[in-house]
Formats: structure tokens, C-alpha cells, sequence
């Protein structure tokens, strides 16, 4: 099987891209470029997308490990009608970017850990953005909007158990 | 909480945002620099044929295809953006690989070889001013960059007055800015003869300098134009610059856009670091006064100026912190060694200077037993003090009693510091402060002035330029957030000029916190303009006096009358008039003697202070930071989120520096290569971190505004020291600390 789903679309690989990372195939196959290569070595958490709803650092995933499974990057977060997630719109009230280039590995990272637990503590915050540096912000209004944002996924966690 | 607002938000959370890397261009090319293992060689030969027949190698190109210059540089021209005929640091770039893919480019440049002849290098800048040193730019004649003295009032005999008198030594290190995205340029050759240059810069002017003498040609035939940048915190000055020198270079070469993208391996091996520094400092007091200070301050300026004449300037004027000093001799060098050369970075040189200072000023008020807060009380500077280059501080509100008290008060600082362990026990608990002043803006350093156009559109709509940079610090919102609260108009109806050299004159650099103090005194100017523009033109036909002519609530207003932007608008074109005005502020007039170290260093000072209590493991020896608490006087705040980010981010950032990067070189060899080895501050390293506020409306800035970017920084060093001192009982001189505190008996 030589295809993947990207972003709810499914797409074909050609067999060349295979052995690359998952960060070049998005950036340069496809022109996803909301991903960002920070240190290449899968430490700073700037290249993060989801494979199947799990955190990883697409700089150091080779494709052929990723095919048959589904990837979100920070393009594939918006609404369906083109507004923002409630989180990248947290992430925007609490003052969470300054240059940026961090922002779409951060929103990814916490998408994941609210996913798995929409009422997390600073704490657990912390720890599940541990992997992710930003040198602008301090990271504390990303924990705020992390904080915030975790409302939106409690209000669907609600409405799923009724 | 108010919420925060950037107008670059929305496409930097989607990842619409375009970095100079995501940008794509039609039949781009690709190159990358070659180094070689040298510190110190003289070059004799660059072979290229075996890489010009790899695969897909277009070009691959050394000094000799310059049509230019290859030196250049912001004060002295001593920078080779390529090698010519010695390497002088491990950073070096000898040649360019350009080939169809960056992957091809890579392969090939492994193939240039290099023919030298190894020198002996000088890597202890302790050693650079010998009789007998090496020379790292045999031309000069020395390694001597620079010589800033002062030389206050009669210290030689001042010291036969003092009661006390203490010397100690301080080393700080080299530091990265780890700016999370690494350097990349695109530059296209135009049709109409222009090289367009697209890079993460955050000096777009020095860069179309750095261009136009590579390539050897005017600056009106270099277009700079700026995108969304990575971080940048004073490094994407002088090394962003050279390579879109190099881009621009093998562009021009090849007739087709070229693209560079650095790897944080290639970023973190060439780019400027922070100035280590060797201080030596020896206080005098007379009674519970500072009376007499000498001080001889030694910056590794690595192979390369730079801006490390400025960086010591800034050290010397403030190398006494924010005290009153009536005797002073201080001496401050920037020598060259072999080293990686350093540059900017926020804080610029002051973060050293505090270092030793703020500790220094504990270790006096504990001579003289006096509680360190009344200590500072005591000798610092107020309202109409002199400082130690003379210069009365009455053009503004001097509010060190102000930082001081708040933090004192929030901290609750006097009951935390009788409850610090002094190294007794398991867990060491300790609280430490710092009180500093920063200059604002460049002060007498350099030409700081800048400039801002409004341009309002025939529909209403209105387009803003000014001749700062967008660091990710937030100055477009800044600028636009001001023409809402000044010229009466929803932000809405604002669009920001997405910048370019070519479009606004040359606005300076966006270093020393001077964005929002100075493009926001251009804007302030071009908003006076503008209304006086409109009024002129508009209040006959609209029936009233010209005086009776005001902006707000997003209309234009005559006497009880209005007409929206929309209306007026066309009200104008109609007329004849263009609703266009440009605004231009210079910086207030500053001084400097550089004989006797007198002057008005800089027009107006930011005042500071930070507290921070953190909990050390007896054991392992982990040092905690558990609270940060933080006092600026800022003028005038114009985003409060945006302002409070800073604080945050300098905090941080400072933190790191203090107690965990280490960035050492080993015989002038960079030894950590990536963020696996050289170690920022994580999510998990965070404290609750309080912070307040303080507006004191600066008149000499037209938007009362000051600076924060560098002021969050530079002072929560000292202020660690400080508490790790008074949580083990002993006394660290140099950062990073956590490494020296592994290998200590607590």
C-alpha cells in the first residue's frame, strides 16, 4: 500500500519519496509548509504532525513507516467552513505567538494531549509539551491557551456521552 | 485578562504563514556553504573540479567570482563572507556549492577540496593583547578592537577613603540565540535589473548593504523584502545578512534564483555568539556608600568586529548598574582571538555587566551588614541623580524606587530571605533580586533615526509603512494599535505594508528595544501630518474651523458633525489632495567623550527589577526555579499581551543563560552542534513567573513608550546567583551556573 491520508485526503506516494523523511515529503511533495524544520535531528518539536492522532517528528519519520496511516499537519486543523480551531483561536487570545515558527508543532502537540485528556493540569500541560522549544514566549501563554483551549474539547467530550 | 491581538496571528496558527524556506520559486537553485577543520590557516589553494562534475552542480563558486567585495561589515570591513587567503574561525565559508537539488548541493560540496597551511591559533582572549600574541588580522597590527574608558572623578586617591574595599572576579560564556528557525535567503535576479532579496533578516537596510557590496553595485538596485521570521533576538543582524550576500552572489552568477537554508548544524558552527566576558572589578565604600569603583572588562570579539565596539559601549556606560559612583576607572577591550566571532544579542553587553554588579552590590551590602534592598536604596540613582558619565537624569522619570518597591512588596522578599537554607539541609531554598537601567535605543553608538508613511486609500481603507522589522516581537501590531488609539481608527481598516527597502527610507536596525519607541515616534509624527493634511483640506467644505477638525470613533469629525473615513476620503481625492504623509523621529540628542567616558549616553533609561526563589537538590545538585517576580517601567504600554510576552520570553531566556547553555569551544571549535547538546529552556524548567507594570509616560518618546525586548533579559542572572548564593551559602562567578554547581561541595 503506497498511499496515506493527509489532512482527511488520501494521497498516493510515488515510490522515490519513500525512504525520505515525512517533513520533505509534506513540505516539498505536497507544499505543506506549516510544518518547519527547526534542528533535524527530532529535538525541537517544530516539524510535529499527528500520525494517527499520536505527536511525531516528521524530520526524523521516514514515509514508507507512515503509509496506510493518517497524518493532520497544522494545515488540516482548521474547520471544515475555514475558521479556526477553538485552539489555534486560544493560542491567538492568550498571546501564545510571537515569531511563530513554533506555534504549528505547539498546536499540534497539545491537539494530541487534549484529545486524549480534555482537562489536563499545568502540569500535564507541561509534560506533554516538553519535547517542544519556542525561545520567544517563555511558554507560558502557550499554557495558557492550552488551558483555554481544553474547554472546547471538554464541551465535545459532553456532547459525544449524551 | 484582556485578549491578546497581532495582525500576523491568524497566519502563523493556520501555518499559512510563508518563511523565507516555504517560500517556492519556479526554477530555483539551490547552495550551500563549505567549511573546512581549520581555526587558523592561511589558504593556498580551493580545488572544484571533482565537485563541479557531481551530479546536478551548476556552479560552484569562491572569492575569486566576486565582483565585489568579499569583506564587509557594519563598523570595520573585515568580515569575508568568503574566505580569500586565510581562515580565521572554524565558522569560515570557503566556497559555495549551486546545484539543481540542495540534496545534490550537499554531496558536492564534501568534494571541494581545500589546500592550507595550518597556524598556530589564539584562543584565549585573555592572551590577545600580549606583546607576543598571535595576530587573527595581521593588517591591523593587534588584536585590539576597542578601548572604552571612563574615568571619573580621582579614584587613586579615593580609595585611601574607603572603609571597605572588595575585588572580585567574574566570566561569563559565550551564549547561542537559538532562534528556532535557522538562517535561509532566496534571491531572484529581476527582470528590471534588481536583485530581490527574500531572507529571515532582521536588518533588512544592513543586508541590502551586505548585498550591494558583494554583487558591487547601488543600493537602489537591491530590493530587500522581509517575510515572517523565525526568531531572530539581535542574531539575524550581521550573519542573516551574509548569507543573503551569498544567495544574492550565486543568484547573480547563475542568472536564477538560488535559495540557501541553513541547518542548525551550519547555524549554530558560524553565526555570531554572545560576548564572553572576563571582568574584573574592585569596589571601595565609605560607610554604607559606594565611593569608588575600578574596573577592567575584557569581550571576546572572536575573528570579526561586528558590532563589538557597540556591544562594550553599551558595557561601559553601564558598568557600574544603576548606582551612584563619585570615582571611577574603568577600562573595557574587545580583542580578536580565533574564536567564532560574536554579535548582538538581546541584552548587549549589559547582561554581563549586571552579572557581576548585581552580585557584587549583595556581597557589599553583607560587608557593611545592611539588608542588600536598603543597600540599593541607598546608592542608587533617583530623580536628578548623575550618573558615573555624568549625566543628570531629568528628562524623565527616574523610577528605581518604583521597581524596587514593587517587587520587594510582591515578593514578599524580606520574610523569604530569612527563611533561605545558606546550604543547610536537603533542599536549599534561597531568593535573590536585581535592580538595573537600561539606555534606551541606541544612545551615542549610532545614527538612530526613523521614519513611517501613512497612505490613506481612496475607499477609507488605509496602508502603513515603517522602516522597523517584524522580529516576532509584535512591532507591526504595535505600530497599528497606535495609529487606532492616536489617529482614531479601527485596526480593521489598517493594512501593514509588507516591508521592502525599496519603499521606505532606511530606518535602522531593529535591535536595542528601539522598535516601538522609535517607529512608533515616526508613526506619531506621520498621524500629525496626516491630521493636519485632512483638516486643511477638508473643514471649509465641511463648515467649521480647522482646530474644530478631530479623529475618533473610526470617523472624521467637523465640530458635531462626521463623515466616515469612506466619505472623507473621496471628500479628498475630490480635492485634489492625497491623504499621504510621511513622519520622520530622530532620537533626542545624546553625547559621548570617548577620553573621559562623559556624556548623555543615551536619551532616556528603562528601569527594571527582578526577584526569583528557587529550591536546590543537596543531591543531585538541580537547581528549580519556583517564582520569578518582575518590575519594568516601560513608559507606556501600547499591547499589553505582546509586552507581557516579552517579559516572559526575556525571563526565560535569561534563565537559560544563567544556569544551563553552555556553549564552550574547544580550541575554537564550537563543541555543541545542535539543541541535543546545547540545552534551551523547556516547557518543565517554567516557574510561576508575576509581573507588573509600571507607566511612567516617557517625554521624550512621542507615543510615551520605551522598550522591553532587552530590559526582560538582562537582569535575571544576578538575580539567580544571587538566591543560589543564598541557597547553598557559596558564591558562583560565572554562568552557566548549573554546571559549576555539579561540581561543587554543597
Amino acid at each position: 500500500m503506497n498511499t496515506m491520508i493527509v489532512n482527511r485526503e488520501k494521497i498516493t506516494v510515488p515510490p522515490a519519496w519513500e525512504k525520505r523523511t515525512l517533513l520533505d515529503f509534506l513540505r516539498e511533495y505536497l507544499h505543506l509548509t506549516g510544518n518547519k524544520n527547526g534542528c533535524g535531528i527530532g529535538v525541537c518539536g517544530a516539524c510535529t504532525v499527528l500520525v494517527d492522532e499520536e505527536p511525531r517528528r516528521s524530520c526524523i519519520t521516514k514515509v514508507e513507516t507512515v503509509l496506510g496511516k493518517q497524518v493532520l499537519t497544522i494545515e488540516g486543523m482548521e474547520q471544515n467552513d475555514g475558521s479556526l480551531h477553538p485552539l489555534q483561536q486560544a493560542f491567538l487570545d492568550a498571546g501564545a505567538v510571537q515569531c511563530g515558527f513554533c506555534t504549528p508543532g505547539m498546536v499540534l502537540t497539545s491537539h494530541a494531549l487534549l484529545l486524549r485528556n480534555p482537562n489536563p493540569t499545568e502540569e500535564e500541560v507541561k509534560q506533554a509539551l516538553k519535547g517542544n522549544l519556542c525561545r520567544c514566549t517563555g511558554y507560558v501563554q502557550i499554557f495558557d491557551a492550552v488551558m483555554k483551549g481544553a474547554e472546547f474539547y471538554r464541551k465535545k467530550e459532553g456532547k459525544t456521552d449524551e | 485578562m484582556s485578549k491578546a491581538w497581532r495582525n500576523d496571528g491568524y497566519a502563523k496558527v493556520t501555518g499559512k504563514a510563508r518563511y523565507t524556506d516555504d517560500l517556492l520559486c519556479m526554477d530555483v537553485l539551490h547552495c550551500v556553504p563549505v567549511y573546512t577543520d581549520f581555526v587558523h590557516a592561511k589558504l593556498h589553494h580551493i580545488h572544484t573540479e571533482k565537485a563541479k562534475k557531481m551530479a546536478g552542480v551548476k556552479r560552484v563558486i569562491t572569492h575569486k567570482d566576486i565582483p565585489g567585495t568579499a569583506w564587509f561589515g557594519q563598523i570595520f570591513q573585515d568580515y569575508f563572507m568568503l574566505a580569500t587567503d586565510t581562515i580565521r574561525c572554524n565558522g569560515d565559508v570557503v566556497a559555495l556549492v549551486v546545484a539543481a537539488s540542495r540534496q545534490e548541493a550537499i554531496a558536492a560540496a564534501k568534494a571541494v577540496e581545500v589546500v592550507a597551511e595550518e597556524l598556530p591559533a589564539l584562543t584565549n582572549p585573555l592572551e590577545a593583547l600580549d606583546a607576543d600574541a598571535i595576530l587573527v588580522h595581521q593588517s591591523k597590527g593587534s588584536n585590539l578592537i576597542n578601548h572604552h574608558k571612563i574615568r571619573r572623578g580621582a579614584p587613586t586617591a579615593a580609595w585611601q577613603e574607603c572603609d571597605t574595599i572588595l575585588e572580585r572576579d567574574y566570566e561569563t560564556a559565550p551564549v547561542e540565540h537559538a532562534y528556532l528557525e535557522p538562517e535561509a535567503a532566496l534571491c531572484i535576479p529581476r527582470d528590471d535589473g534588481v536583485m530581490e532579496v527574500h531572507g529571515s533578516m532582521q536588518h533588512p537596510f544592513s543586508t541590502r548593504r551586505f548585498v550591494a557590496a558583494i554583487l558591487g553595485t547601488t543600493l537602489a538596485n537591491v530590493e530587500v523584502i522581509t517575510n515572517p521570521m523565525g526568531g531572530g533576538f539581535g542574531g539575524k543582524d550581521d550573519t542573516a545578512a551574509i548569507v543573503c550576500a551569498r544567495a544574492a552572489l550565486a543568484a547573480h552568477l547563475c542568472g536564477k534564483p538560488v535559495k540557501i537554508t541553513y541547518t542548525r548544524e551550519w547555524s549554530m558552527r558560524e553565526s555570531y555568539k554572545r560576548h564572553p566576558y572576563h571582568l574584573h572589578y574592585k569596589i571601595g565604600l565609605k560607610g554604607t556608600k559606594i565611593h569608588a569603583v575600578e574596573c577592567r572588562i575584557i569581550a571576546d570579539g572572536g575573528a570579526y568586529t561586528s558590532v563589538t565596539p557597540w556591544v562594550t559601549w553599551r558595557s561601559t556606560v553601564q558598568c557600574c548598574g544603576v548606582y551612584t559612583v563619585p570615582h571611577v576607572h574603568a577600562d573595557v577591550y574587545g580583542v580578536h582571538t580565533n574564536n567564532v566571532f560574536t554579535g548582538a544579542f538581546r541584552g548587549f553587553g549589559s547582561p554581563q555587566v549586571n552579572f557581576a554588579v548585581e552580585q557584587w552590590i549583595d556581597e557589599c551590602a553583607a560587608a557593611v551588614k545592611m539588608d542588600p534592598v536598603r543597600f540599593r536604596e541607598a546608592n542608587m540613582l533617583r530623580q536628578n541623580s548623575v550618573t558615573i558619565t555624568n549625566q543628570r537624569l531629568d528628562s524623565h522619570i527616574v523610577s528605581t524606587a518604583q521597581v524596587l518597591d514593587a517587587v520587594v512588596s510582591e515578593s514578599d522578599f524580606a520574610n523569604k530571605v530569612s527563611a533561605c537554607s545558606y546550604g543547610k539541609g536537603e533542599k536549599l531554598y534561597g531568593i535573590g533580586l536585581a535592580l538595573v537601567y537600561r539606555g534606551c535605543s541606541l544612545g551615542a553608538e549610532g545614527m538612530d533615526f526613523c521614519s513611517a508613511i501613512i497612505n490613506a486609500q481612496f475607499d477609507g481603507s488605509i496602508l502603513l509603512d515603517v522602516g522597523i522589522h517584524e522580529n516576532g516581537q509584535g512591532a507591526e501590531s504595535a505600530m497599528i494599535l497606535l495609529l487606532e488609539k492616536h489617529l482614531g481608527v479601527t485596526r480593521e481598516r489598517v493594512r501593514y505594508n509588507r516591508p521592502s527597502t525599496s519603499h521606505i527610507p532606511d530606518g535602522g536596525t531593529t535591535v536595542a528595544s528601539r522598535g516601538t519607541l522609535m517607529g512608533g515616534g515616526a508613526v506619531m509624527n506621520a498621524i500629525r501630518r496626516l491630521k493636519e493634511i485632512i483638516a486643511t483640506a477638508l473643514h471649509a467644505e465641511n463648515g467649521c474651523a480647522k482646530e474644530d477638525v478631530s479623529f475618533h470613533d473610526d470617523r472624521i469629525w467637523f465640530g458635531a458633525d462626521s463623515l466616515s473615513w469612506e466619505e472623507a476620503m473621496k471628500q479628498m481625492y475630490l480635492a485634489r489632495t492625497y491623504p499621504f504623509a510621511f513622519g520622520s523621529f530622530a532620537a533626542p540628542r545624546v553625547s559621548w567623550n570617548e577620553e573621559t567616558g562623559e556624556g548623555d549616553a543615551y536619551f532616556s533609561y528603562v528601569y527594571s527589577c527582578q526577584a526569583v526563589d528557587l529550591e536546590i537538590d543537596a543531591k543531585t545538585k538541580n537547581v528549580k526555579l519556583l517564582h520569578v517576580w518582575a518590575a519594568h517601567d516601560i513608559g507606556s504600554a501600547v499591547n499589553p499581551q505582546m509586552l507581557k510576552g516579552q517579559i516572559y520570553g526575556g525571563i526565560m531566556q535569561g534563565a537559560g543563560m544563567a544556569l544551563w547553555e553552555d556553549l564552550h569551544q574547544q580550541a575554537g571549535c564550537i563543541q555543541a552542534k545542535n539543541f541535543h547538546t546545547y540545552r534551551i529552556p523547556r516547557t518543565t524548567d517554567v516557574p510561576k513567573i508575576h509581573i507588573s507594570i509600571i507607566e511612567n509616560d516617557d517625554p521624550t518618546s512621542p507615543s510615551g513608550a520605551k522598550g522591553i525586548g532587552e530590559p526582560a533579559l538582562e537582569l535575571i542572572a544576578p538575580a539567580i546567583a544571587n538566591a543560589v548564593y543564598r541557597a547553598t551559602g557559596k558564591r558562583i562567578n560565572s554562568y552557566p551556573i548549573q554546571p559549576k554547581l555539579k561540581g561543587m561541595t554543597l
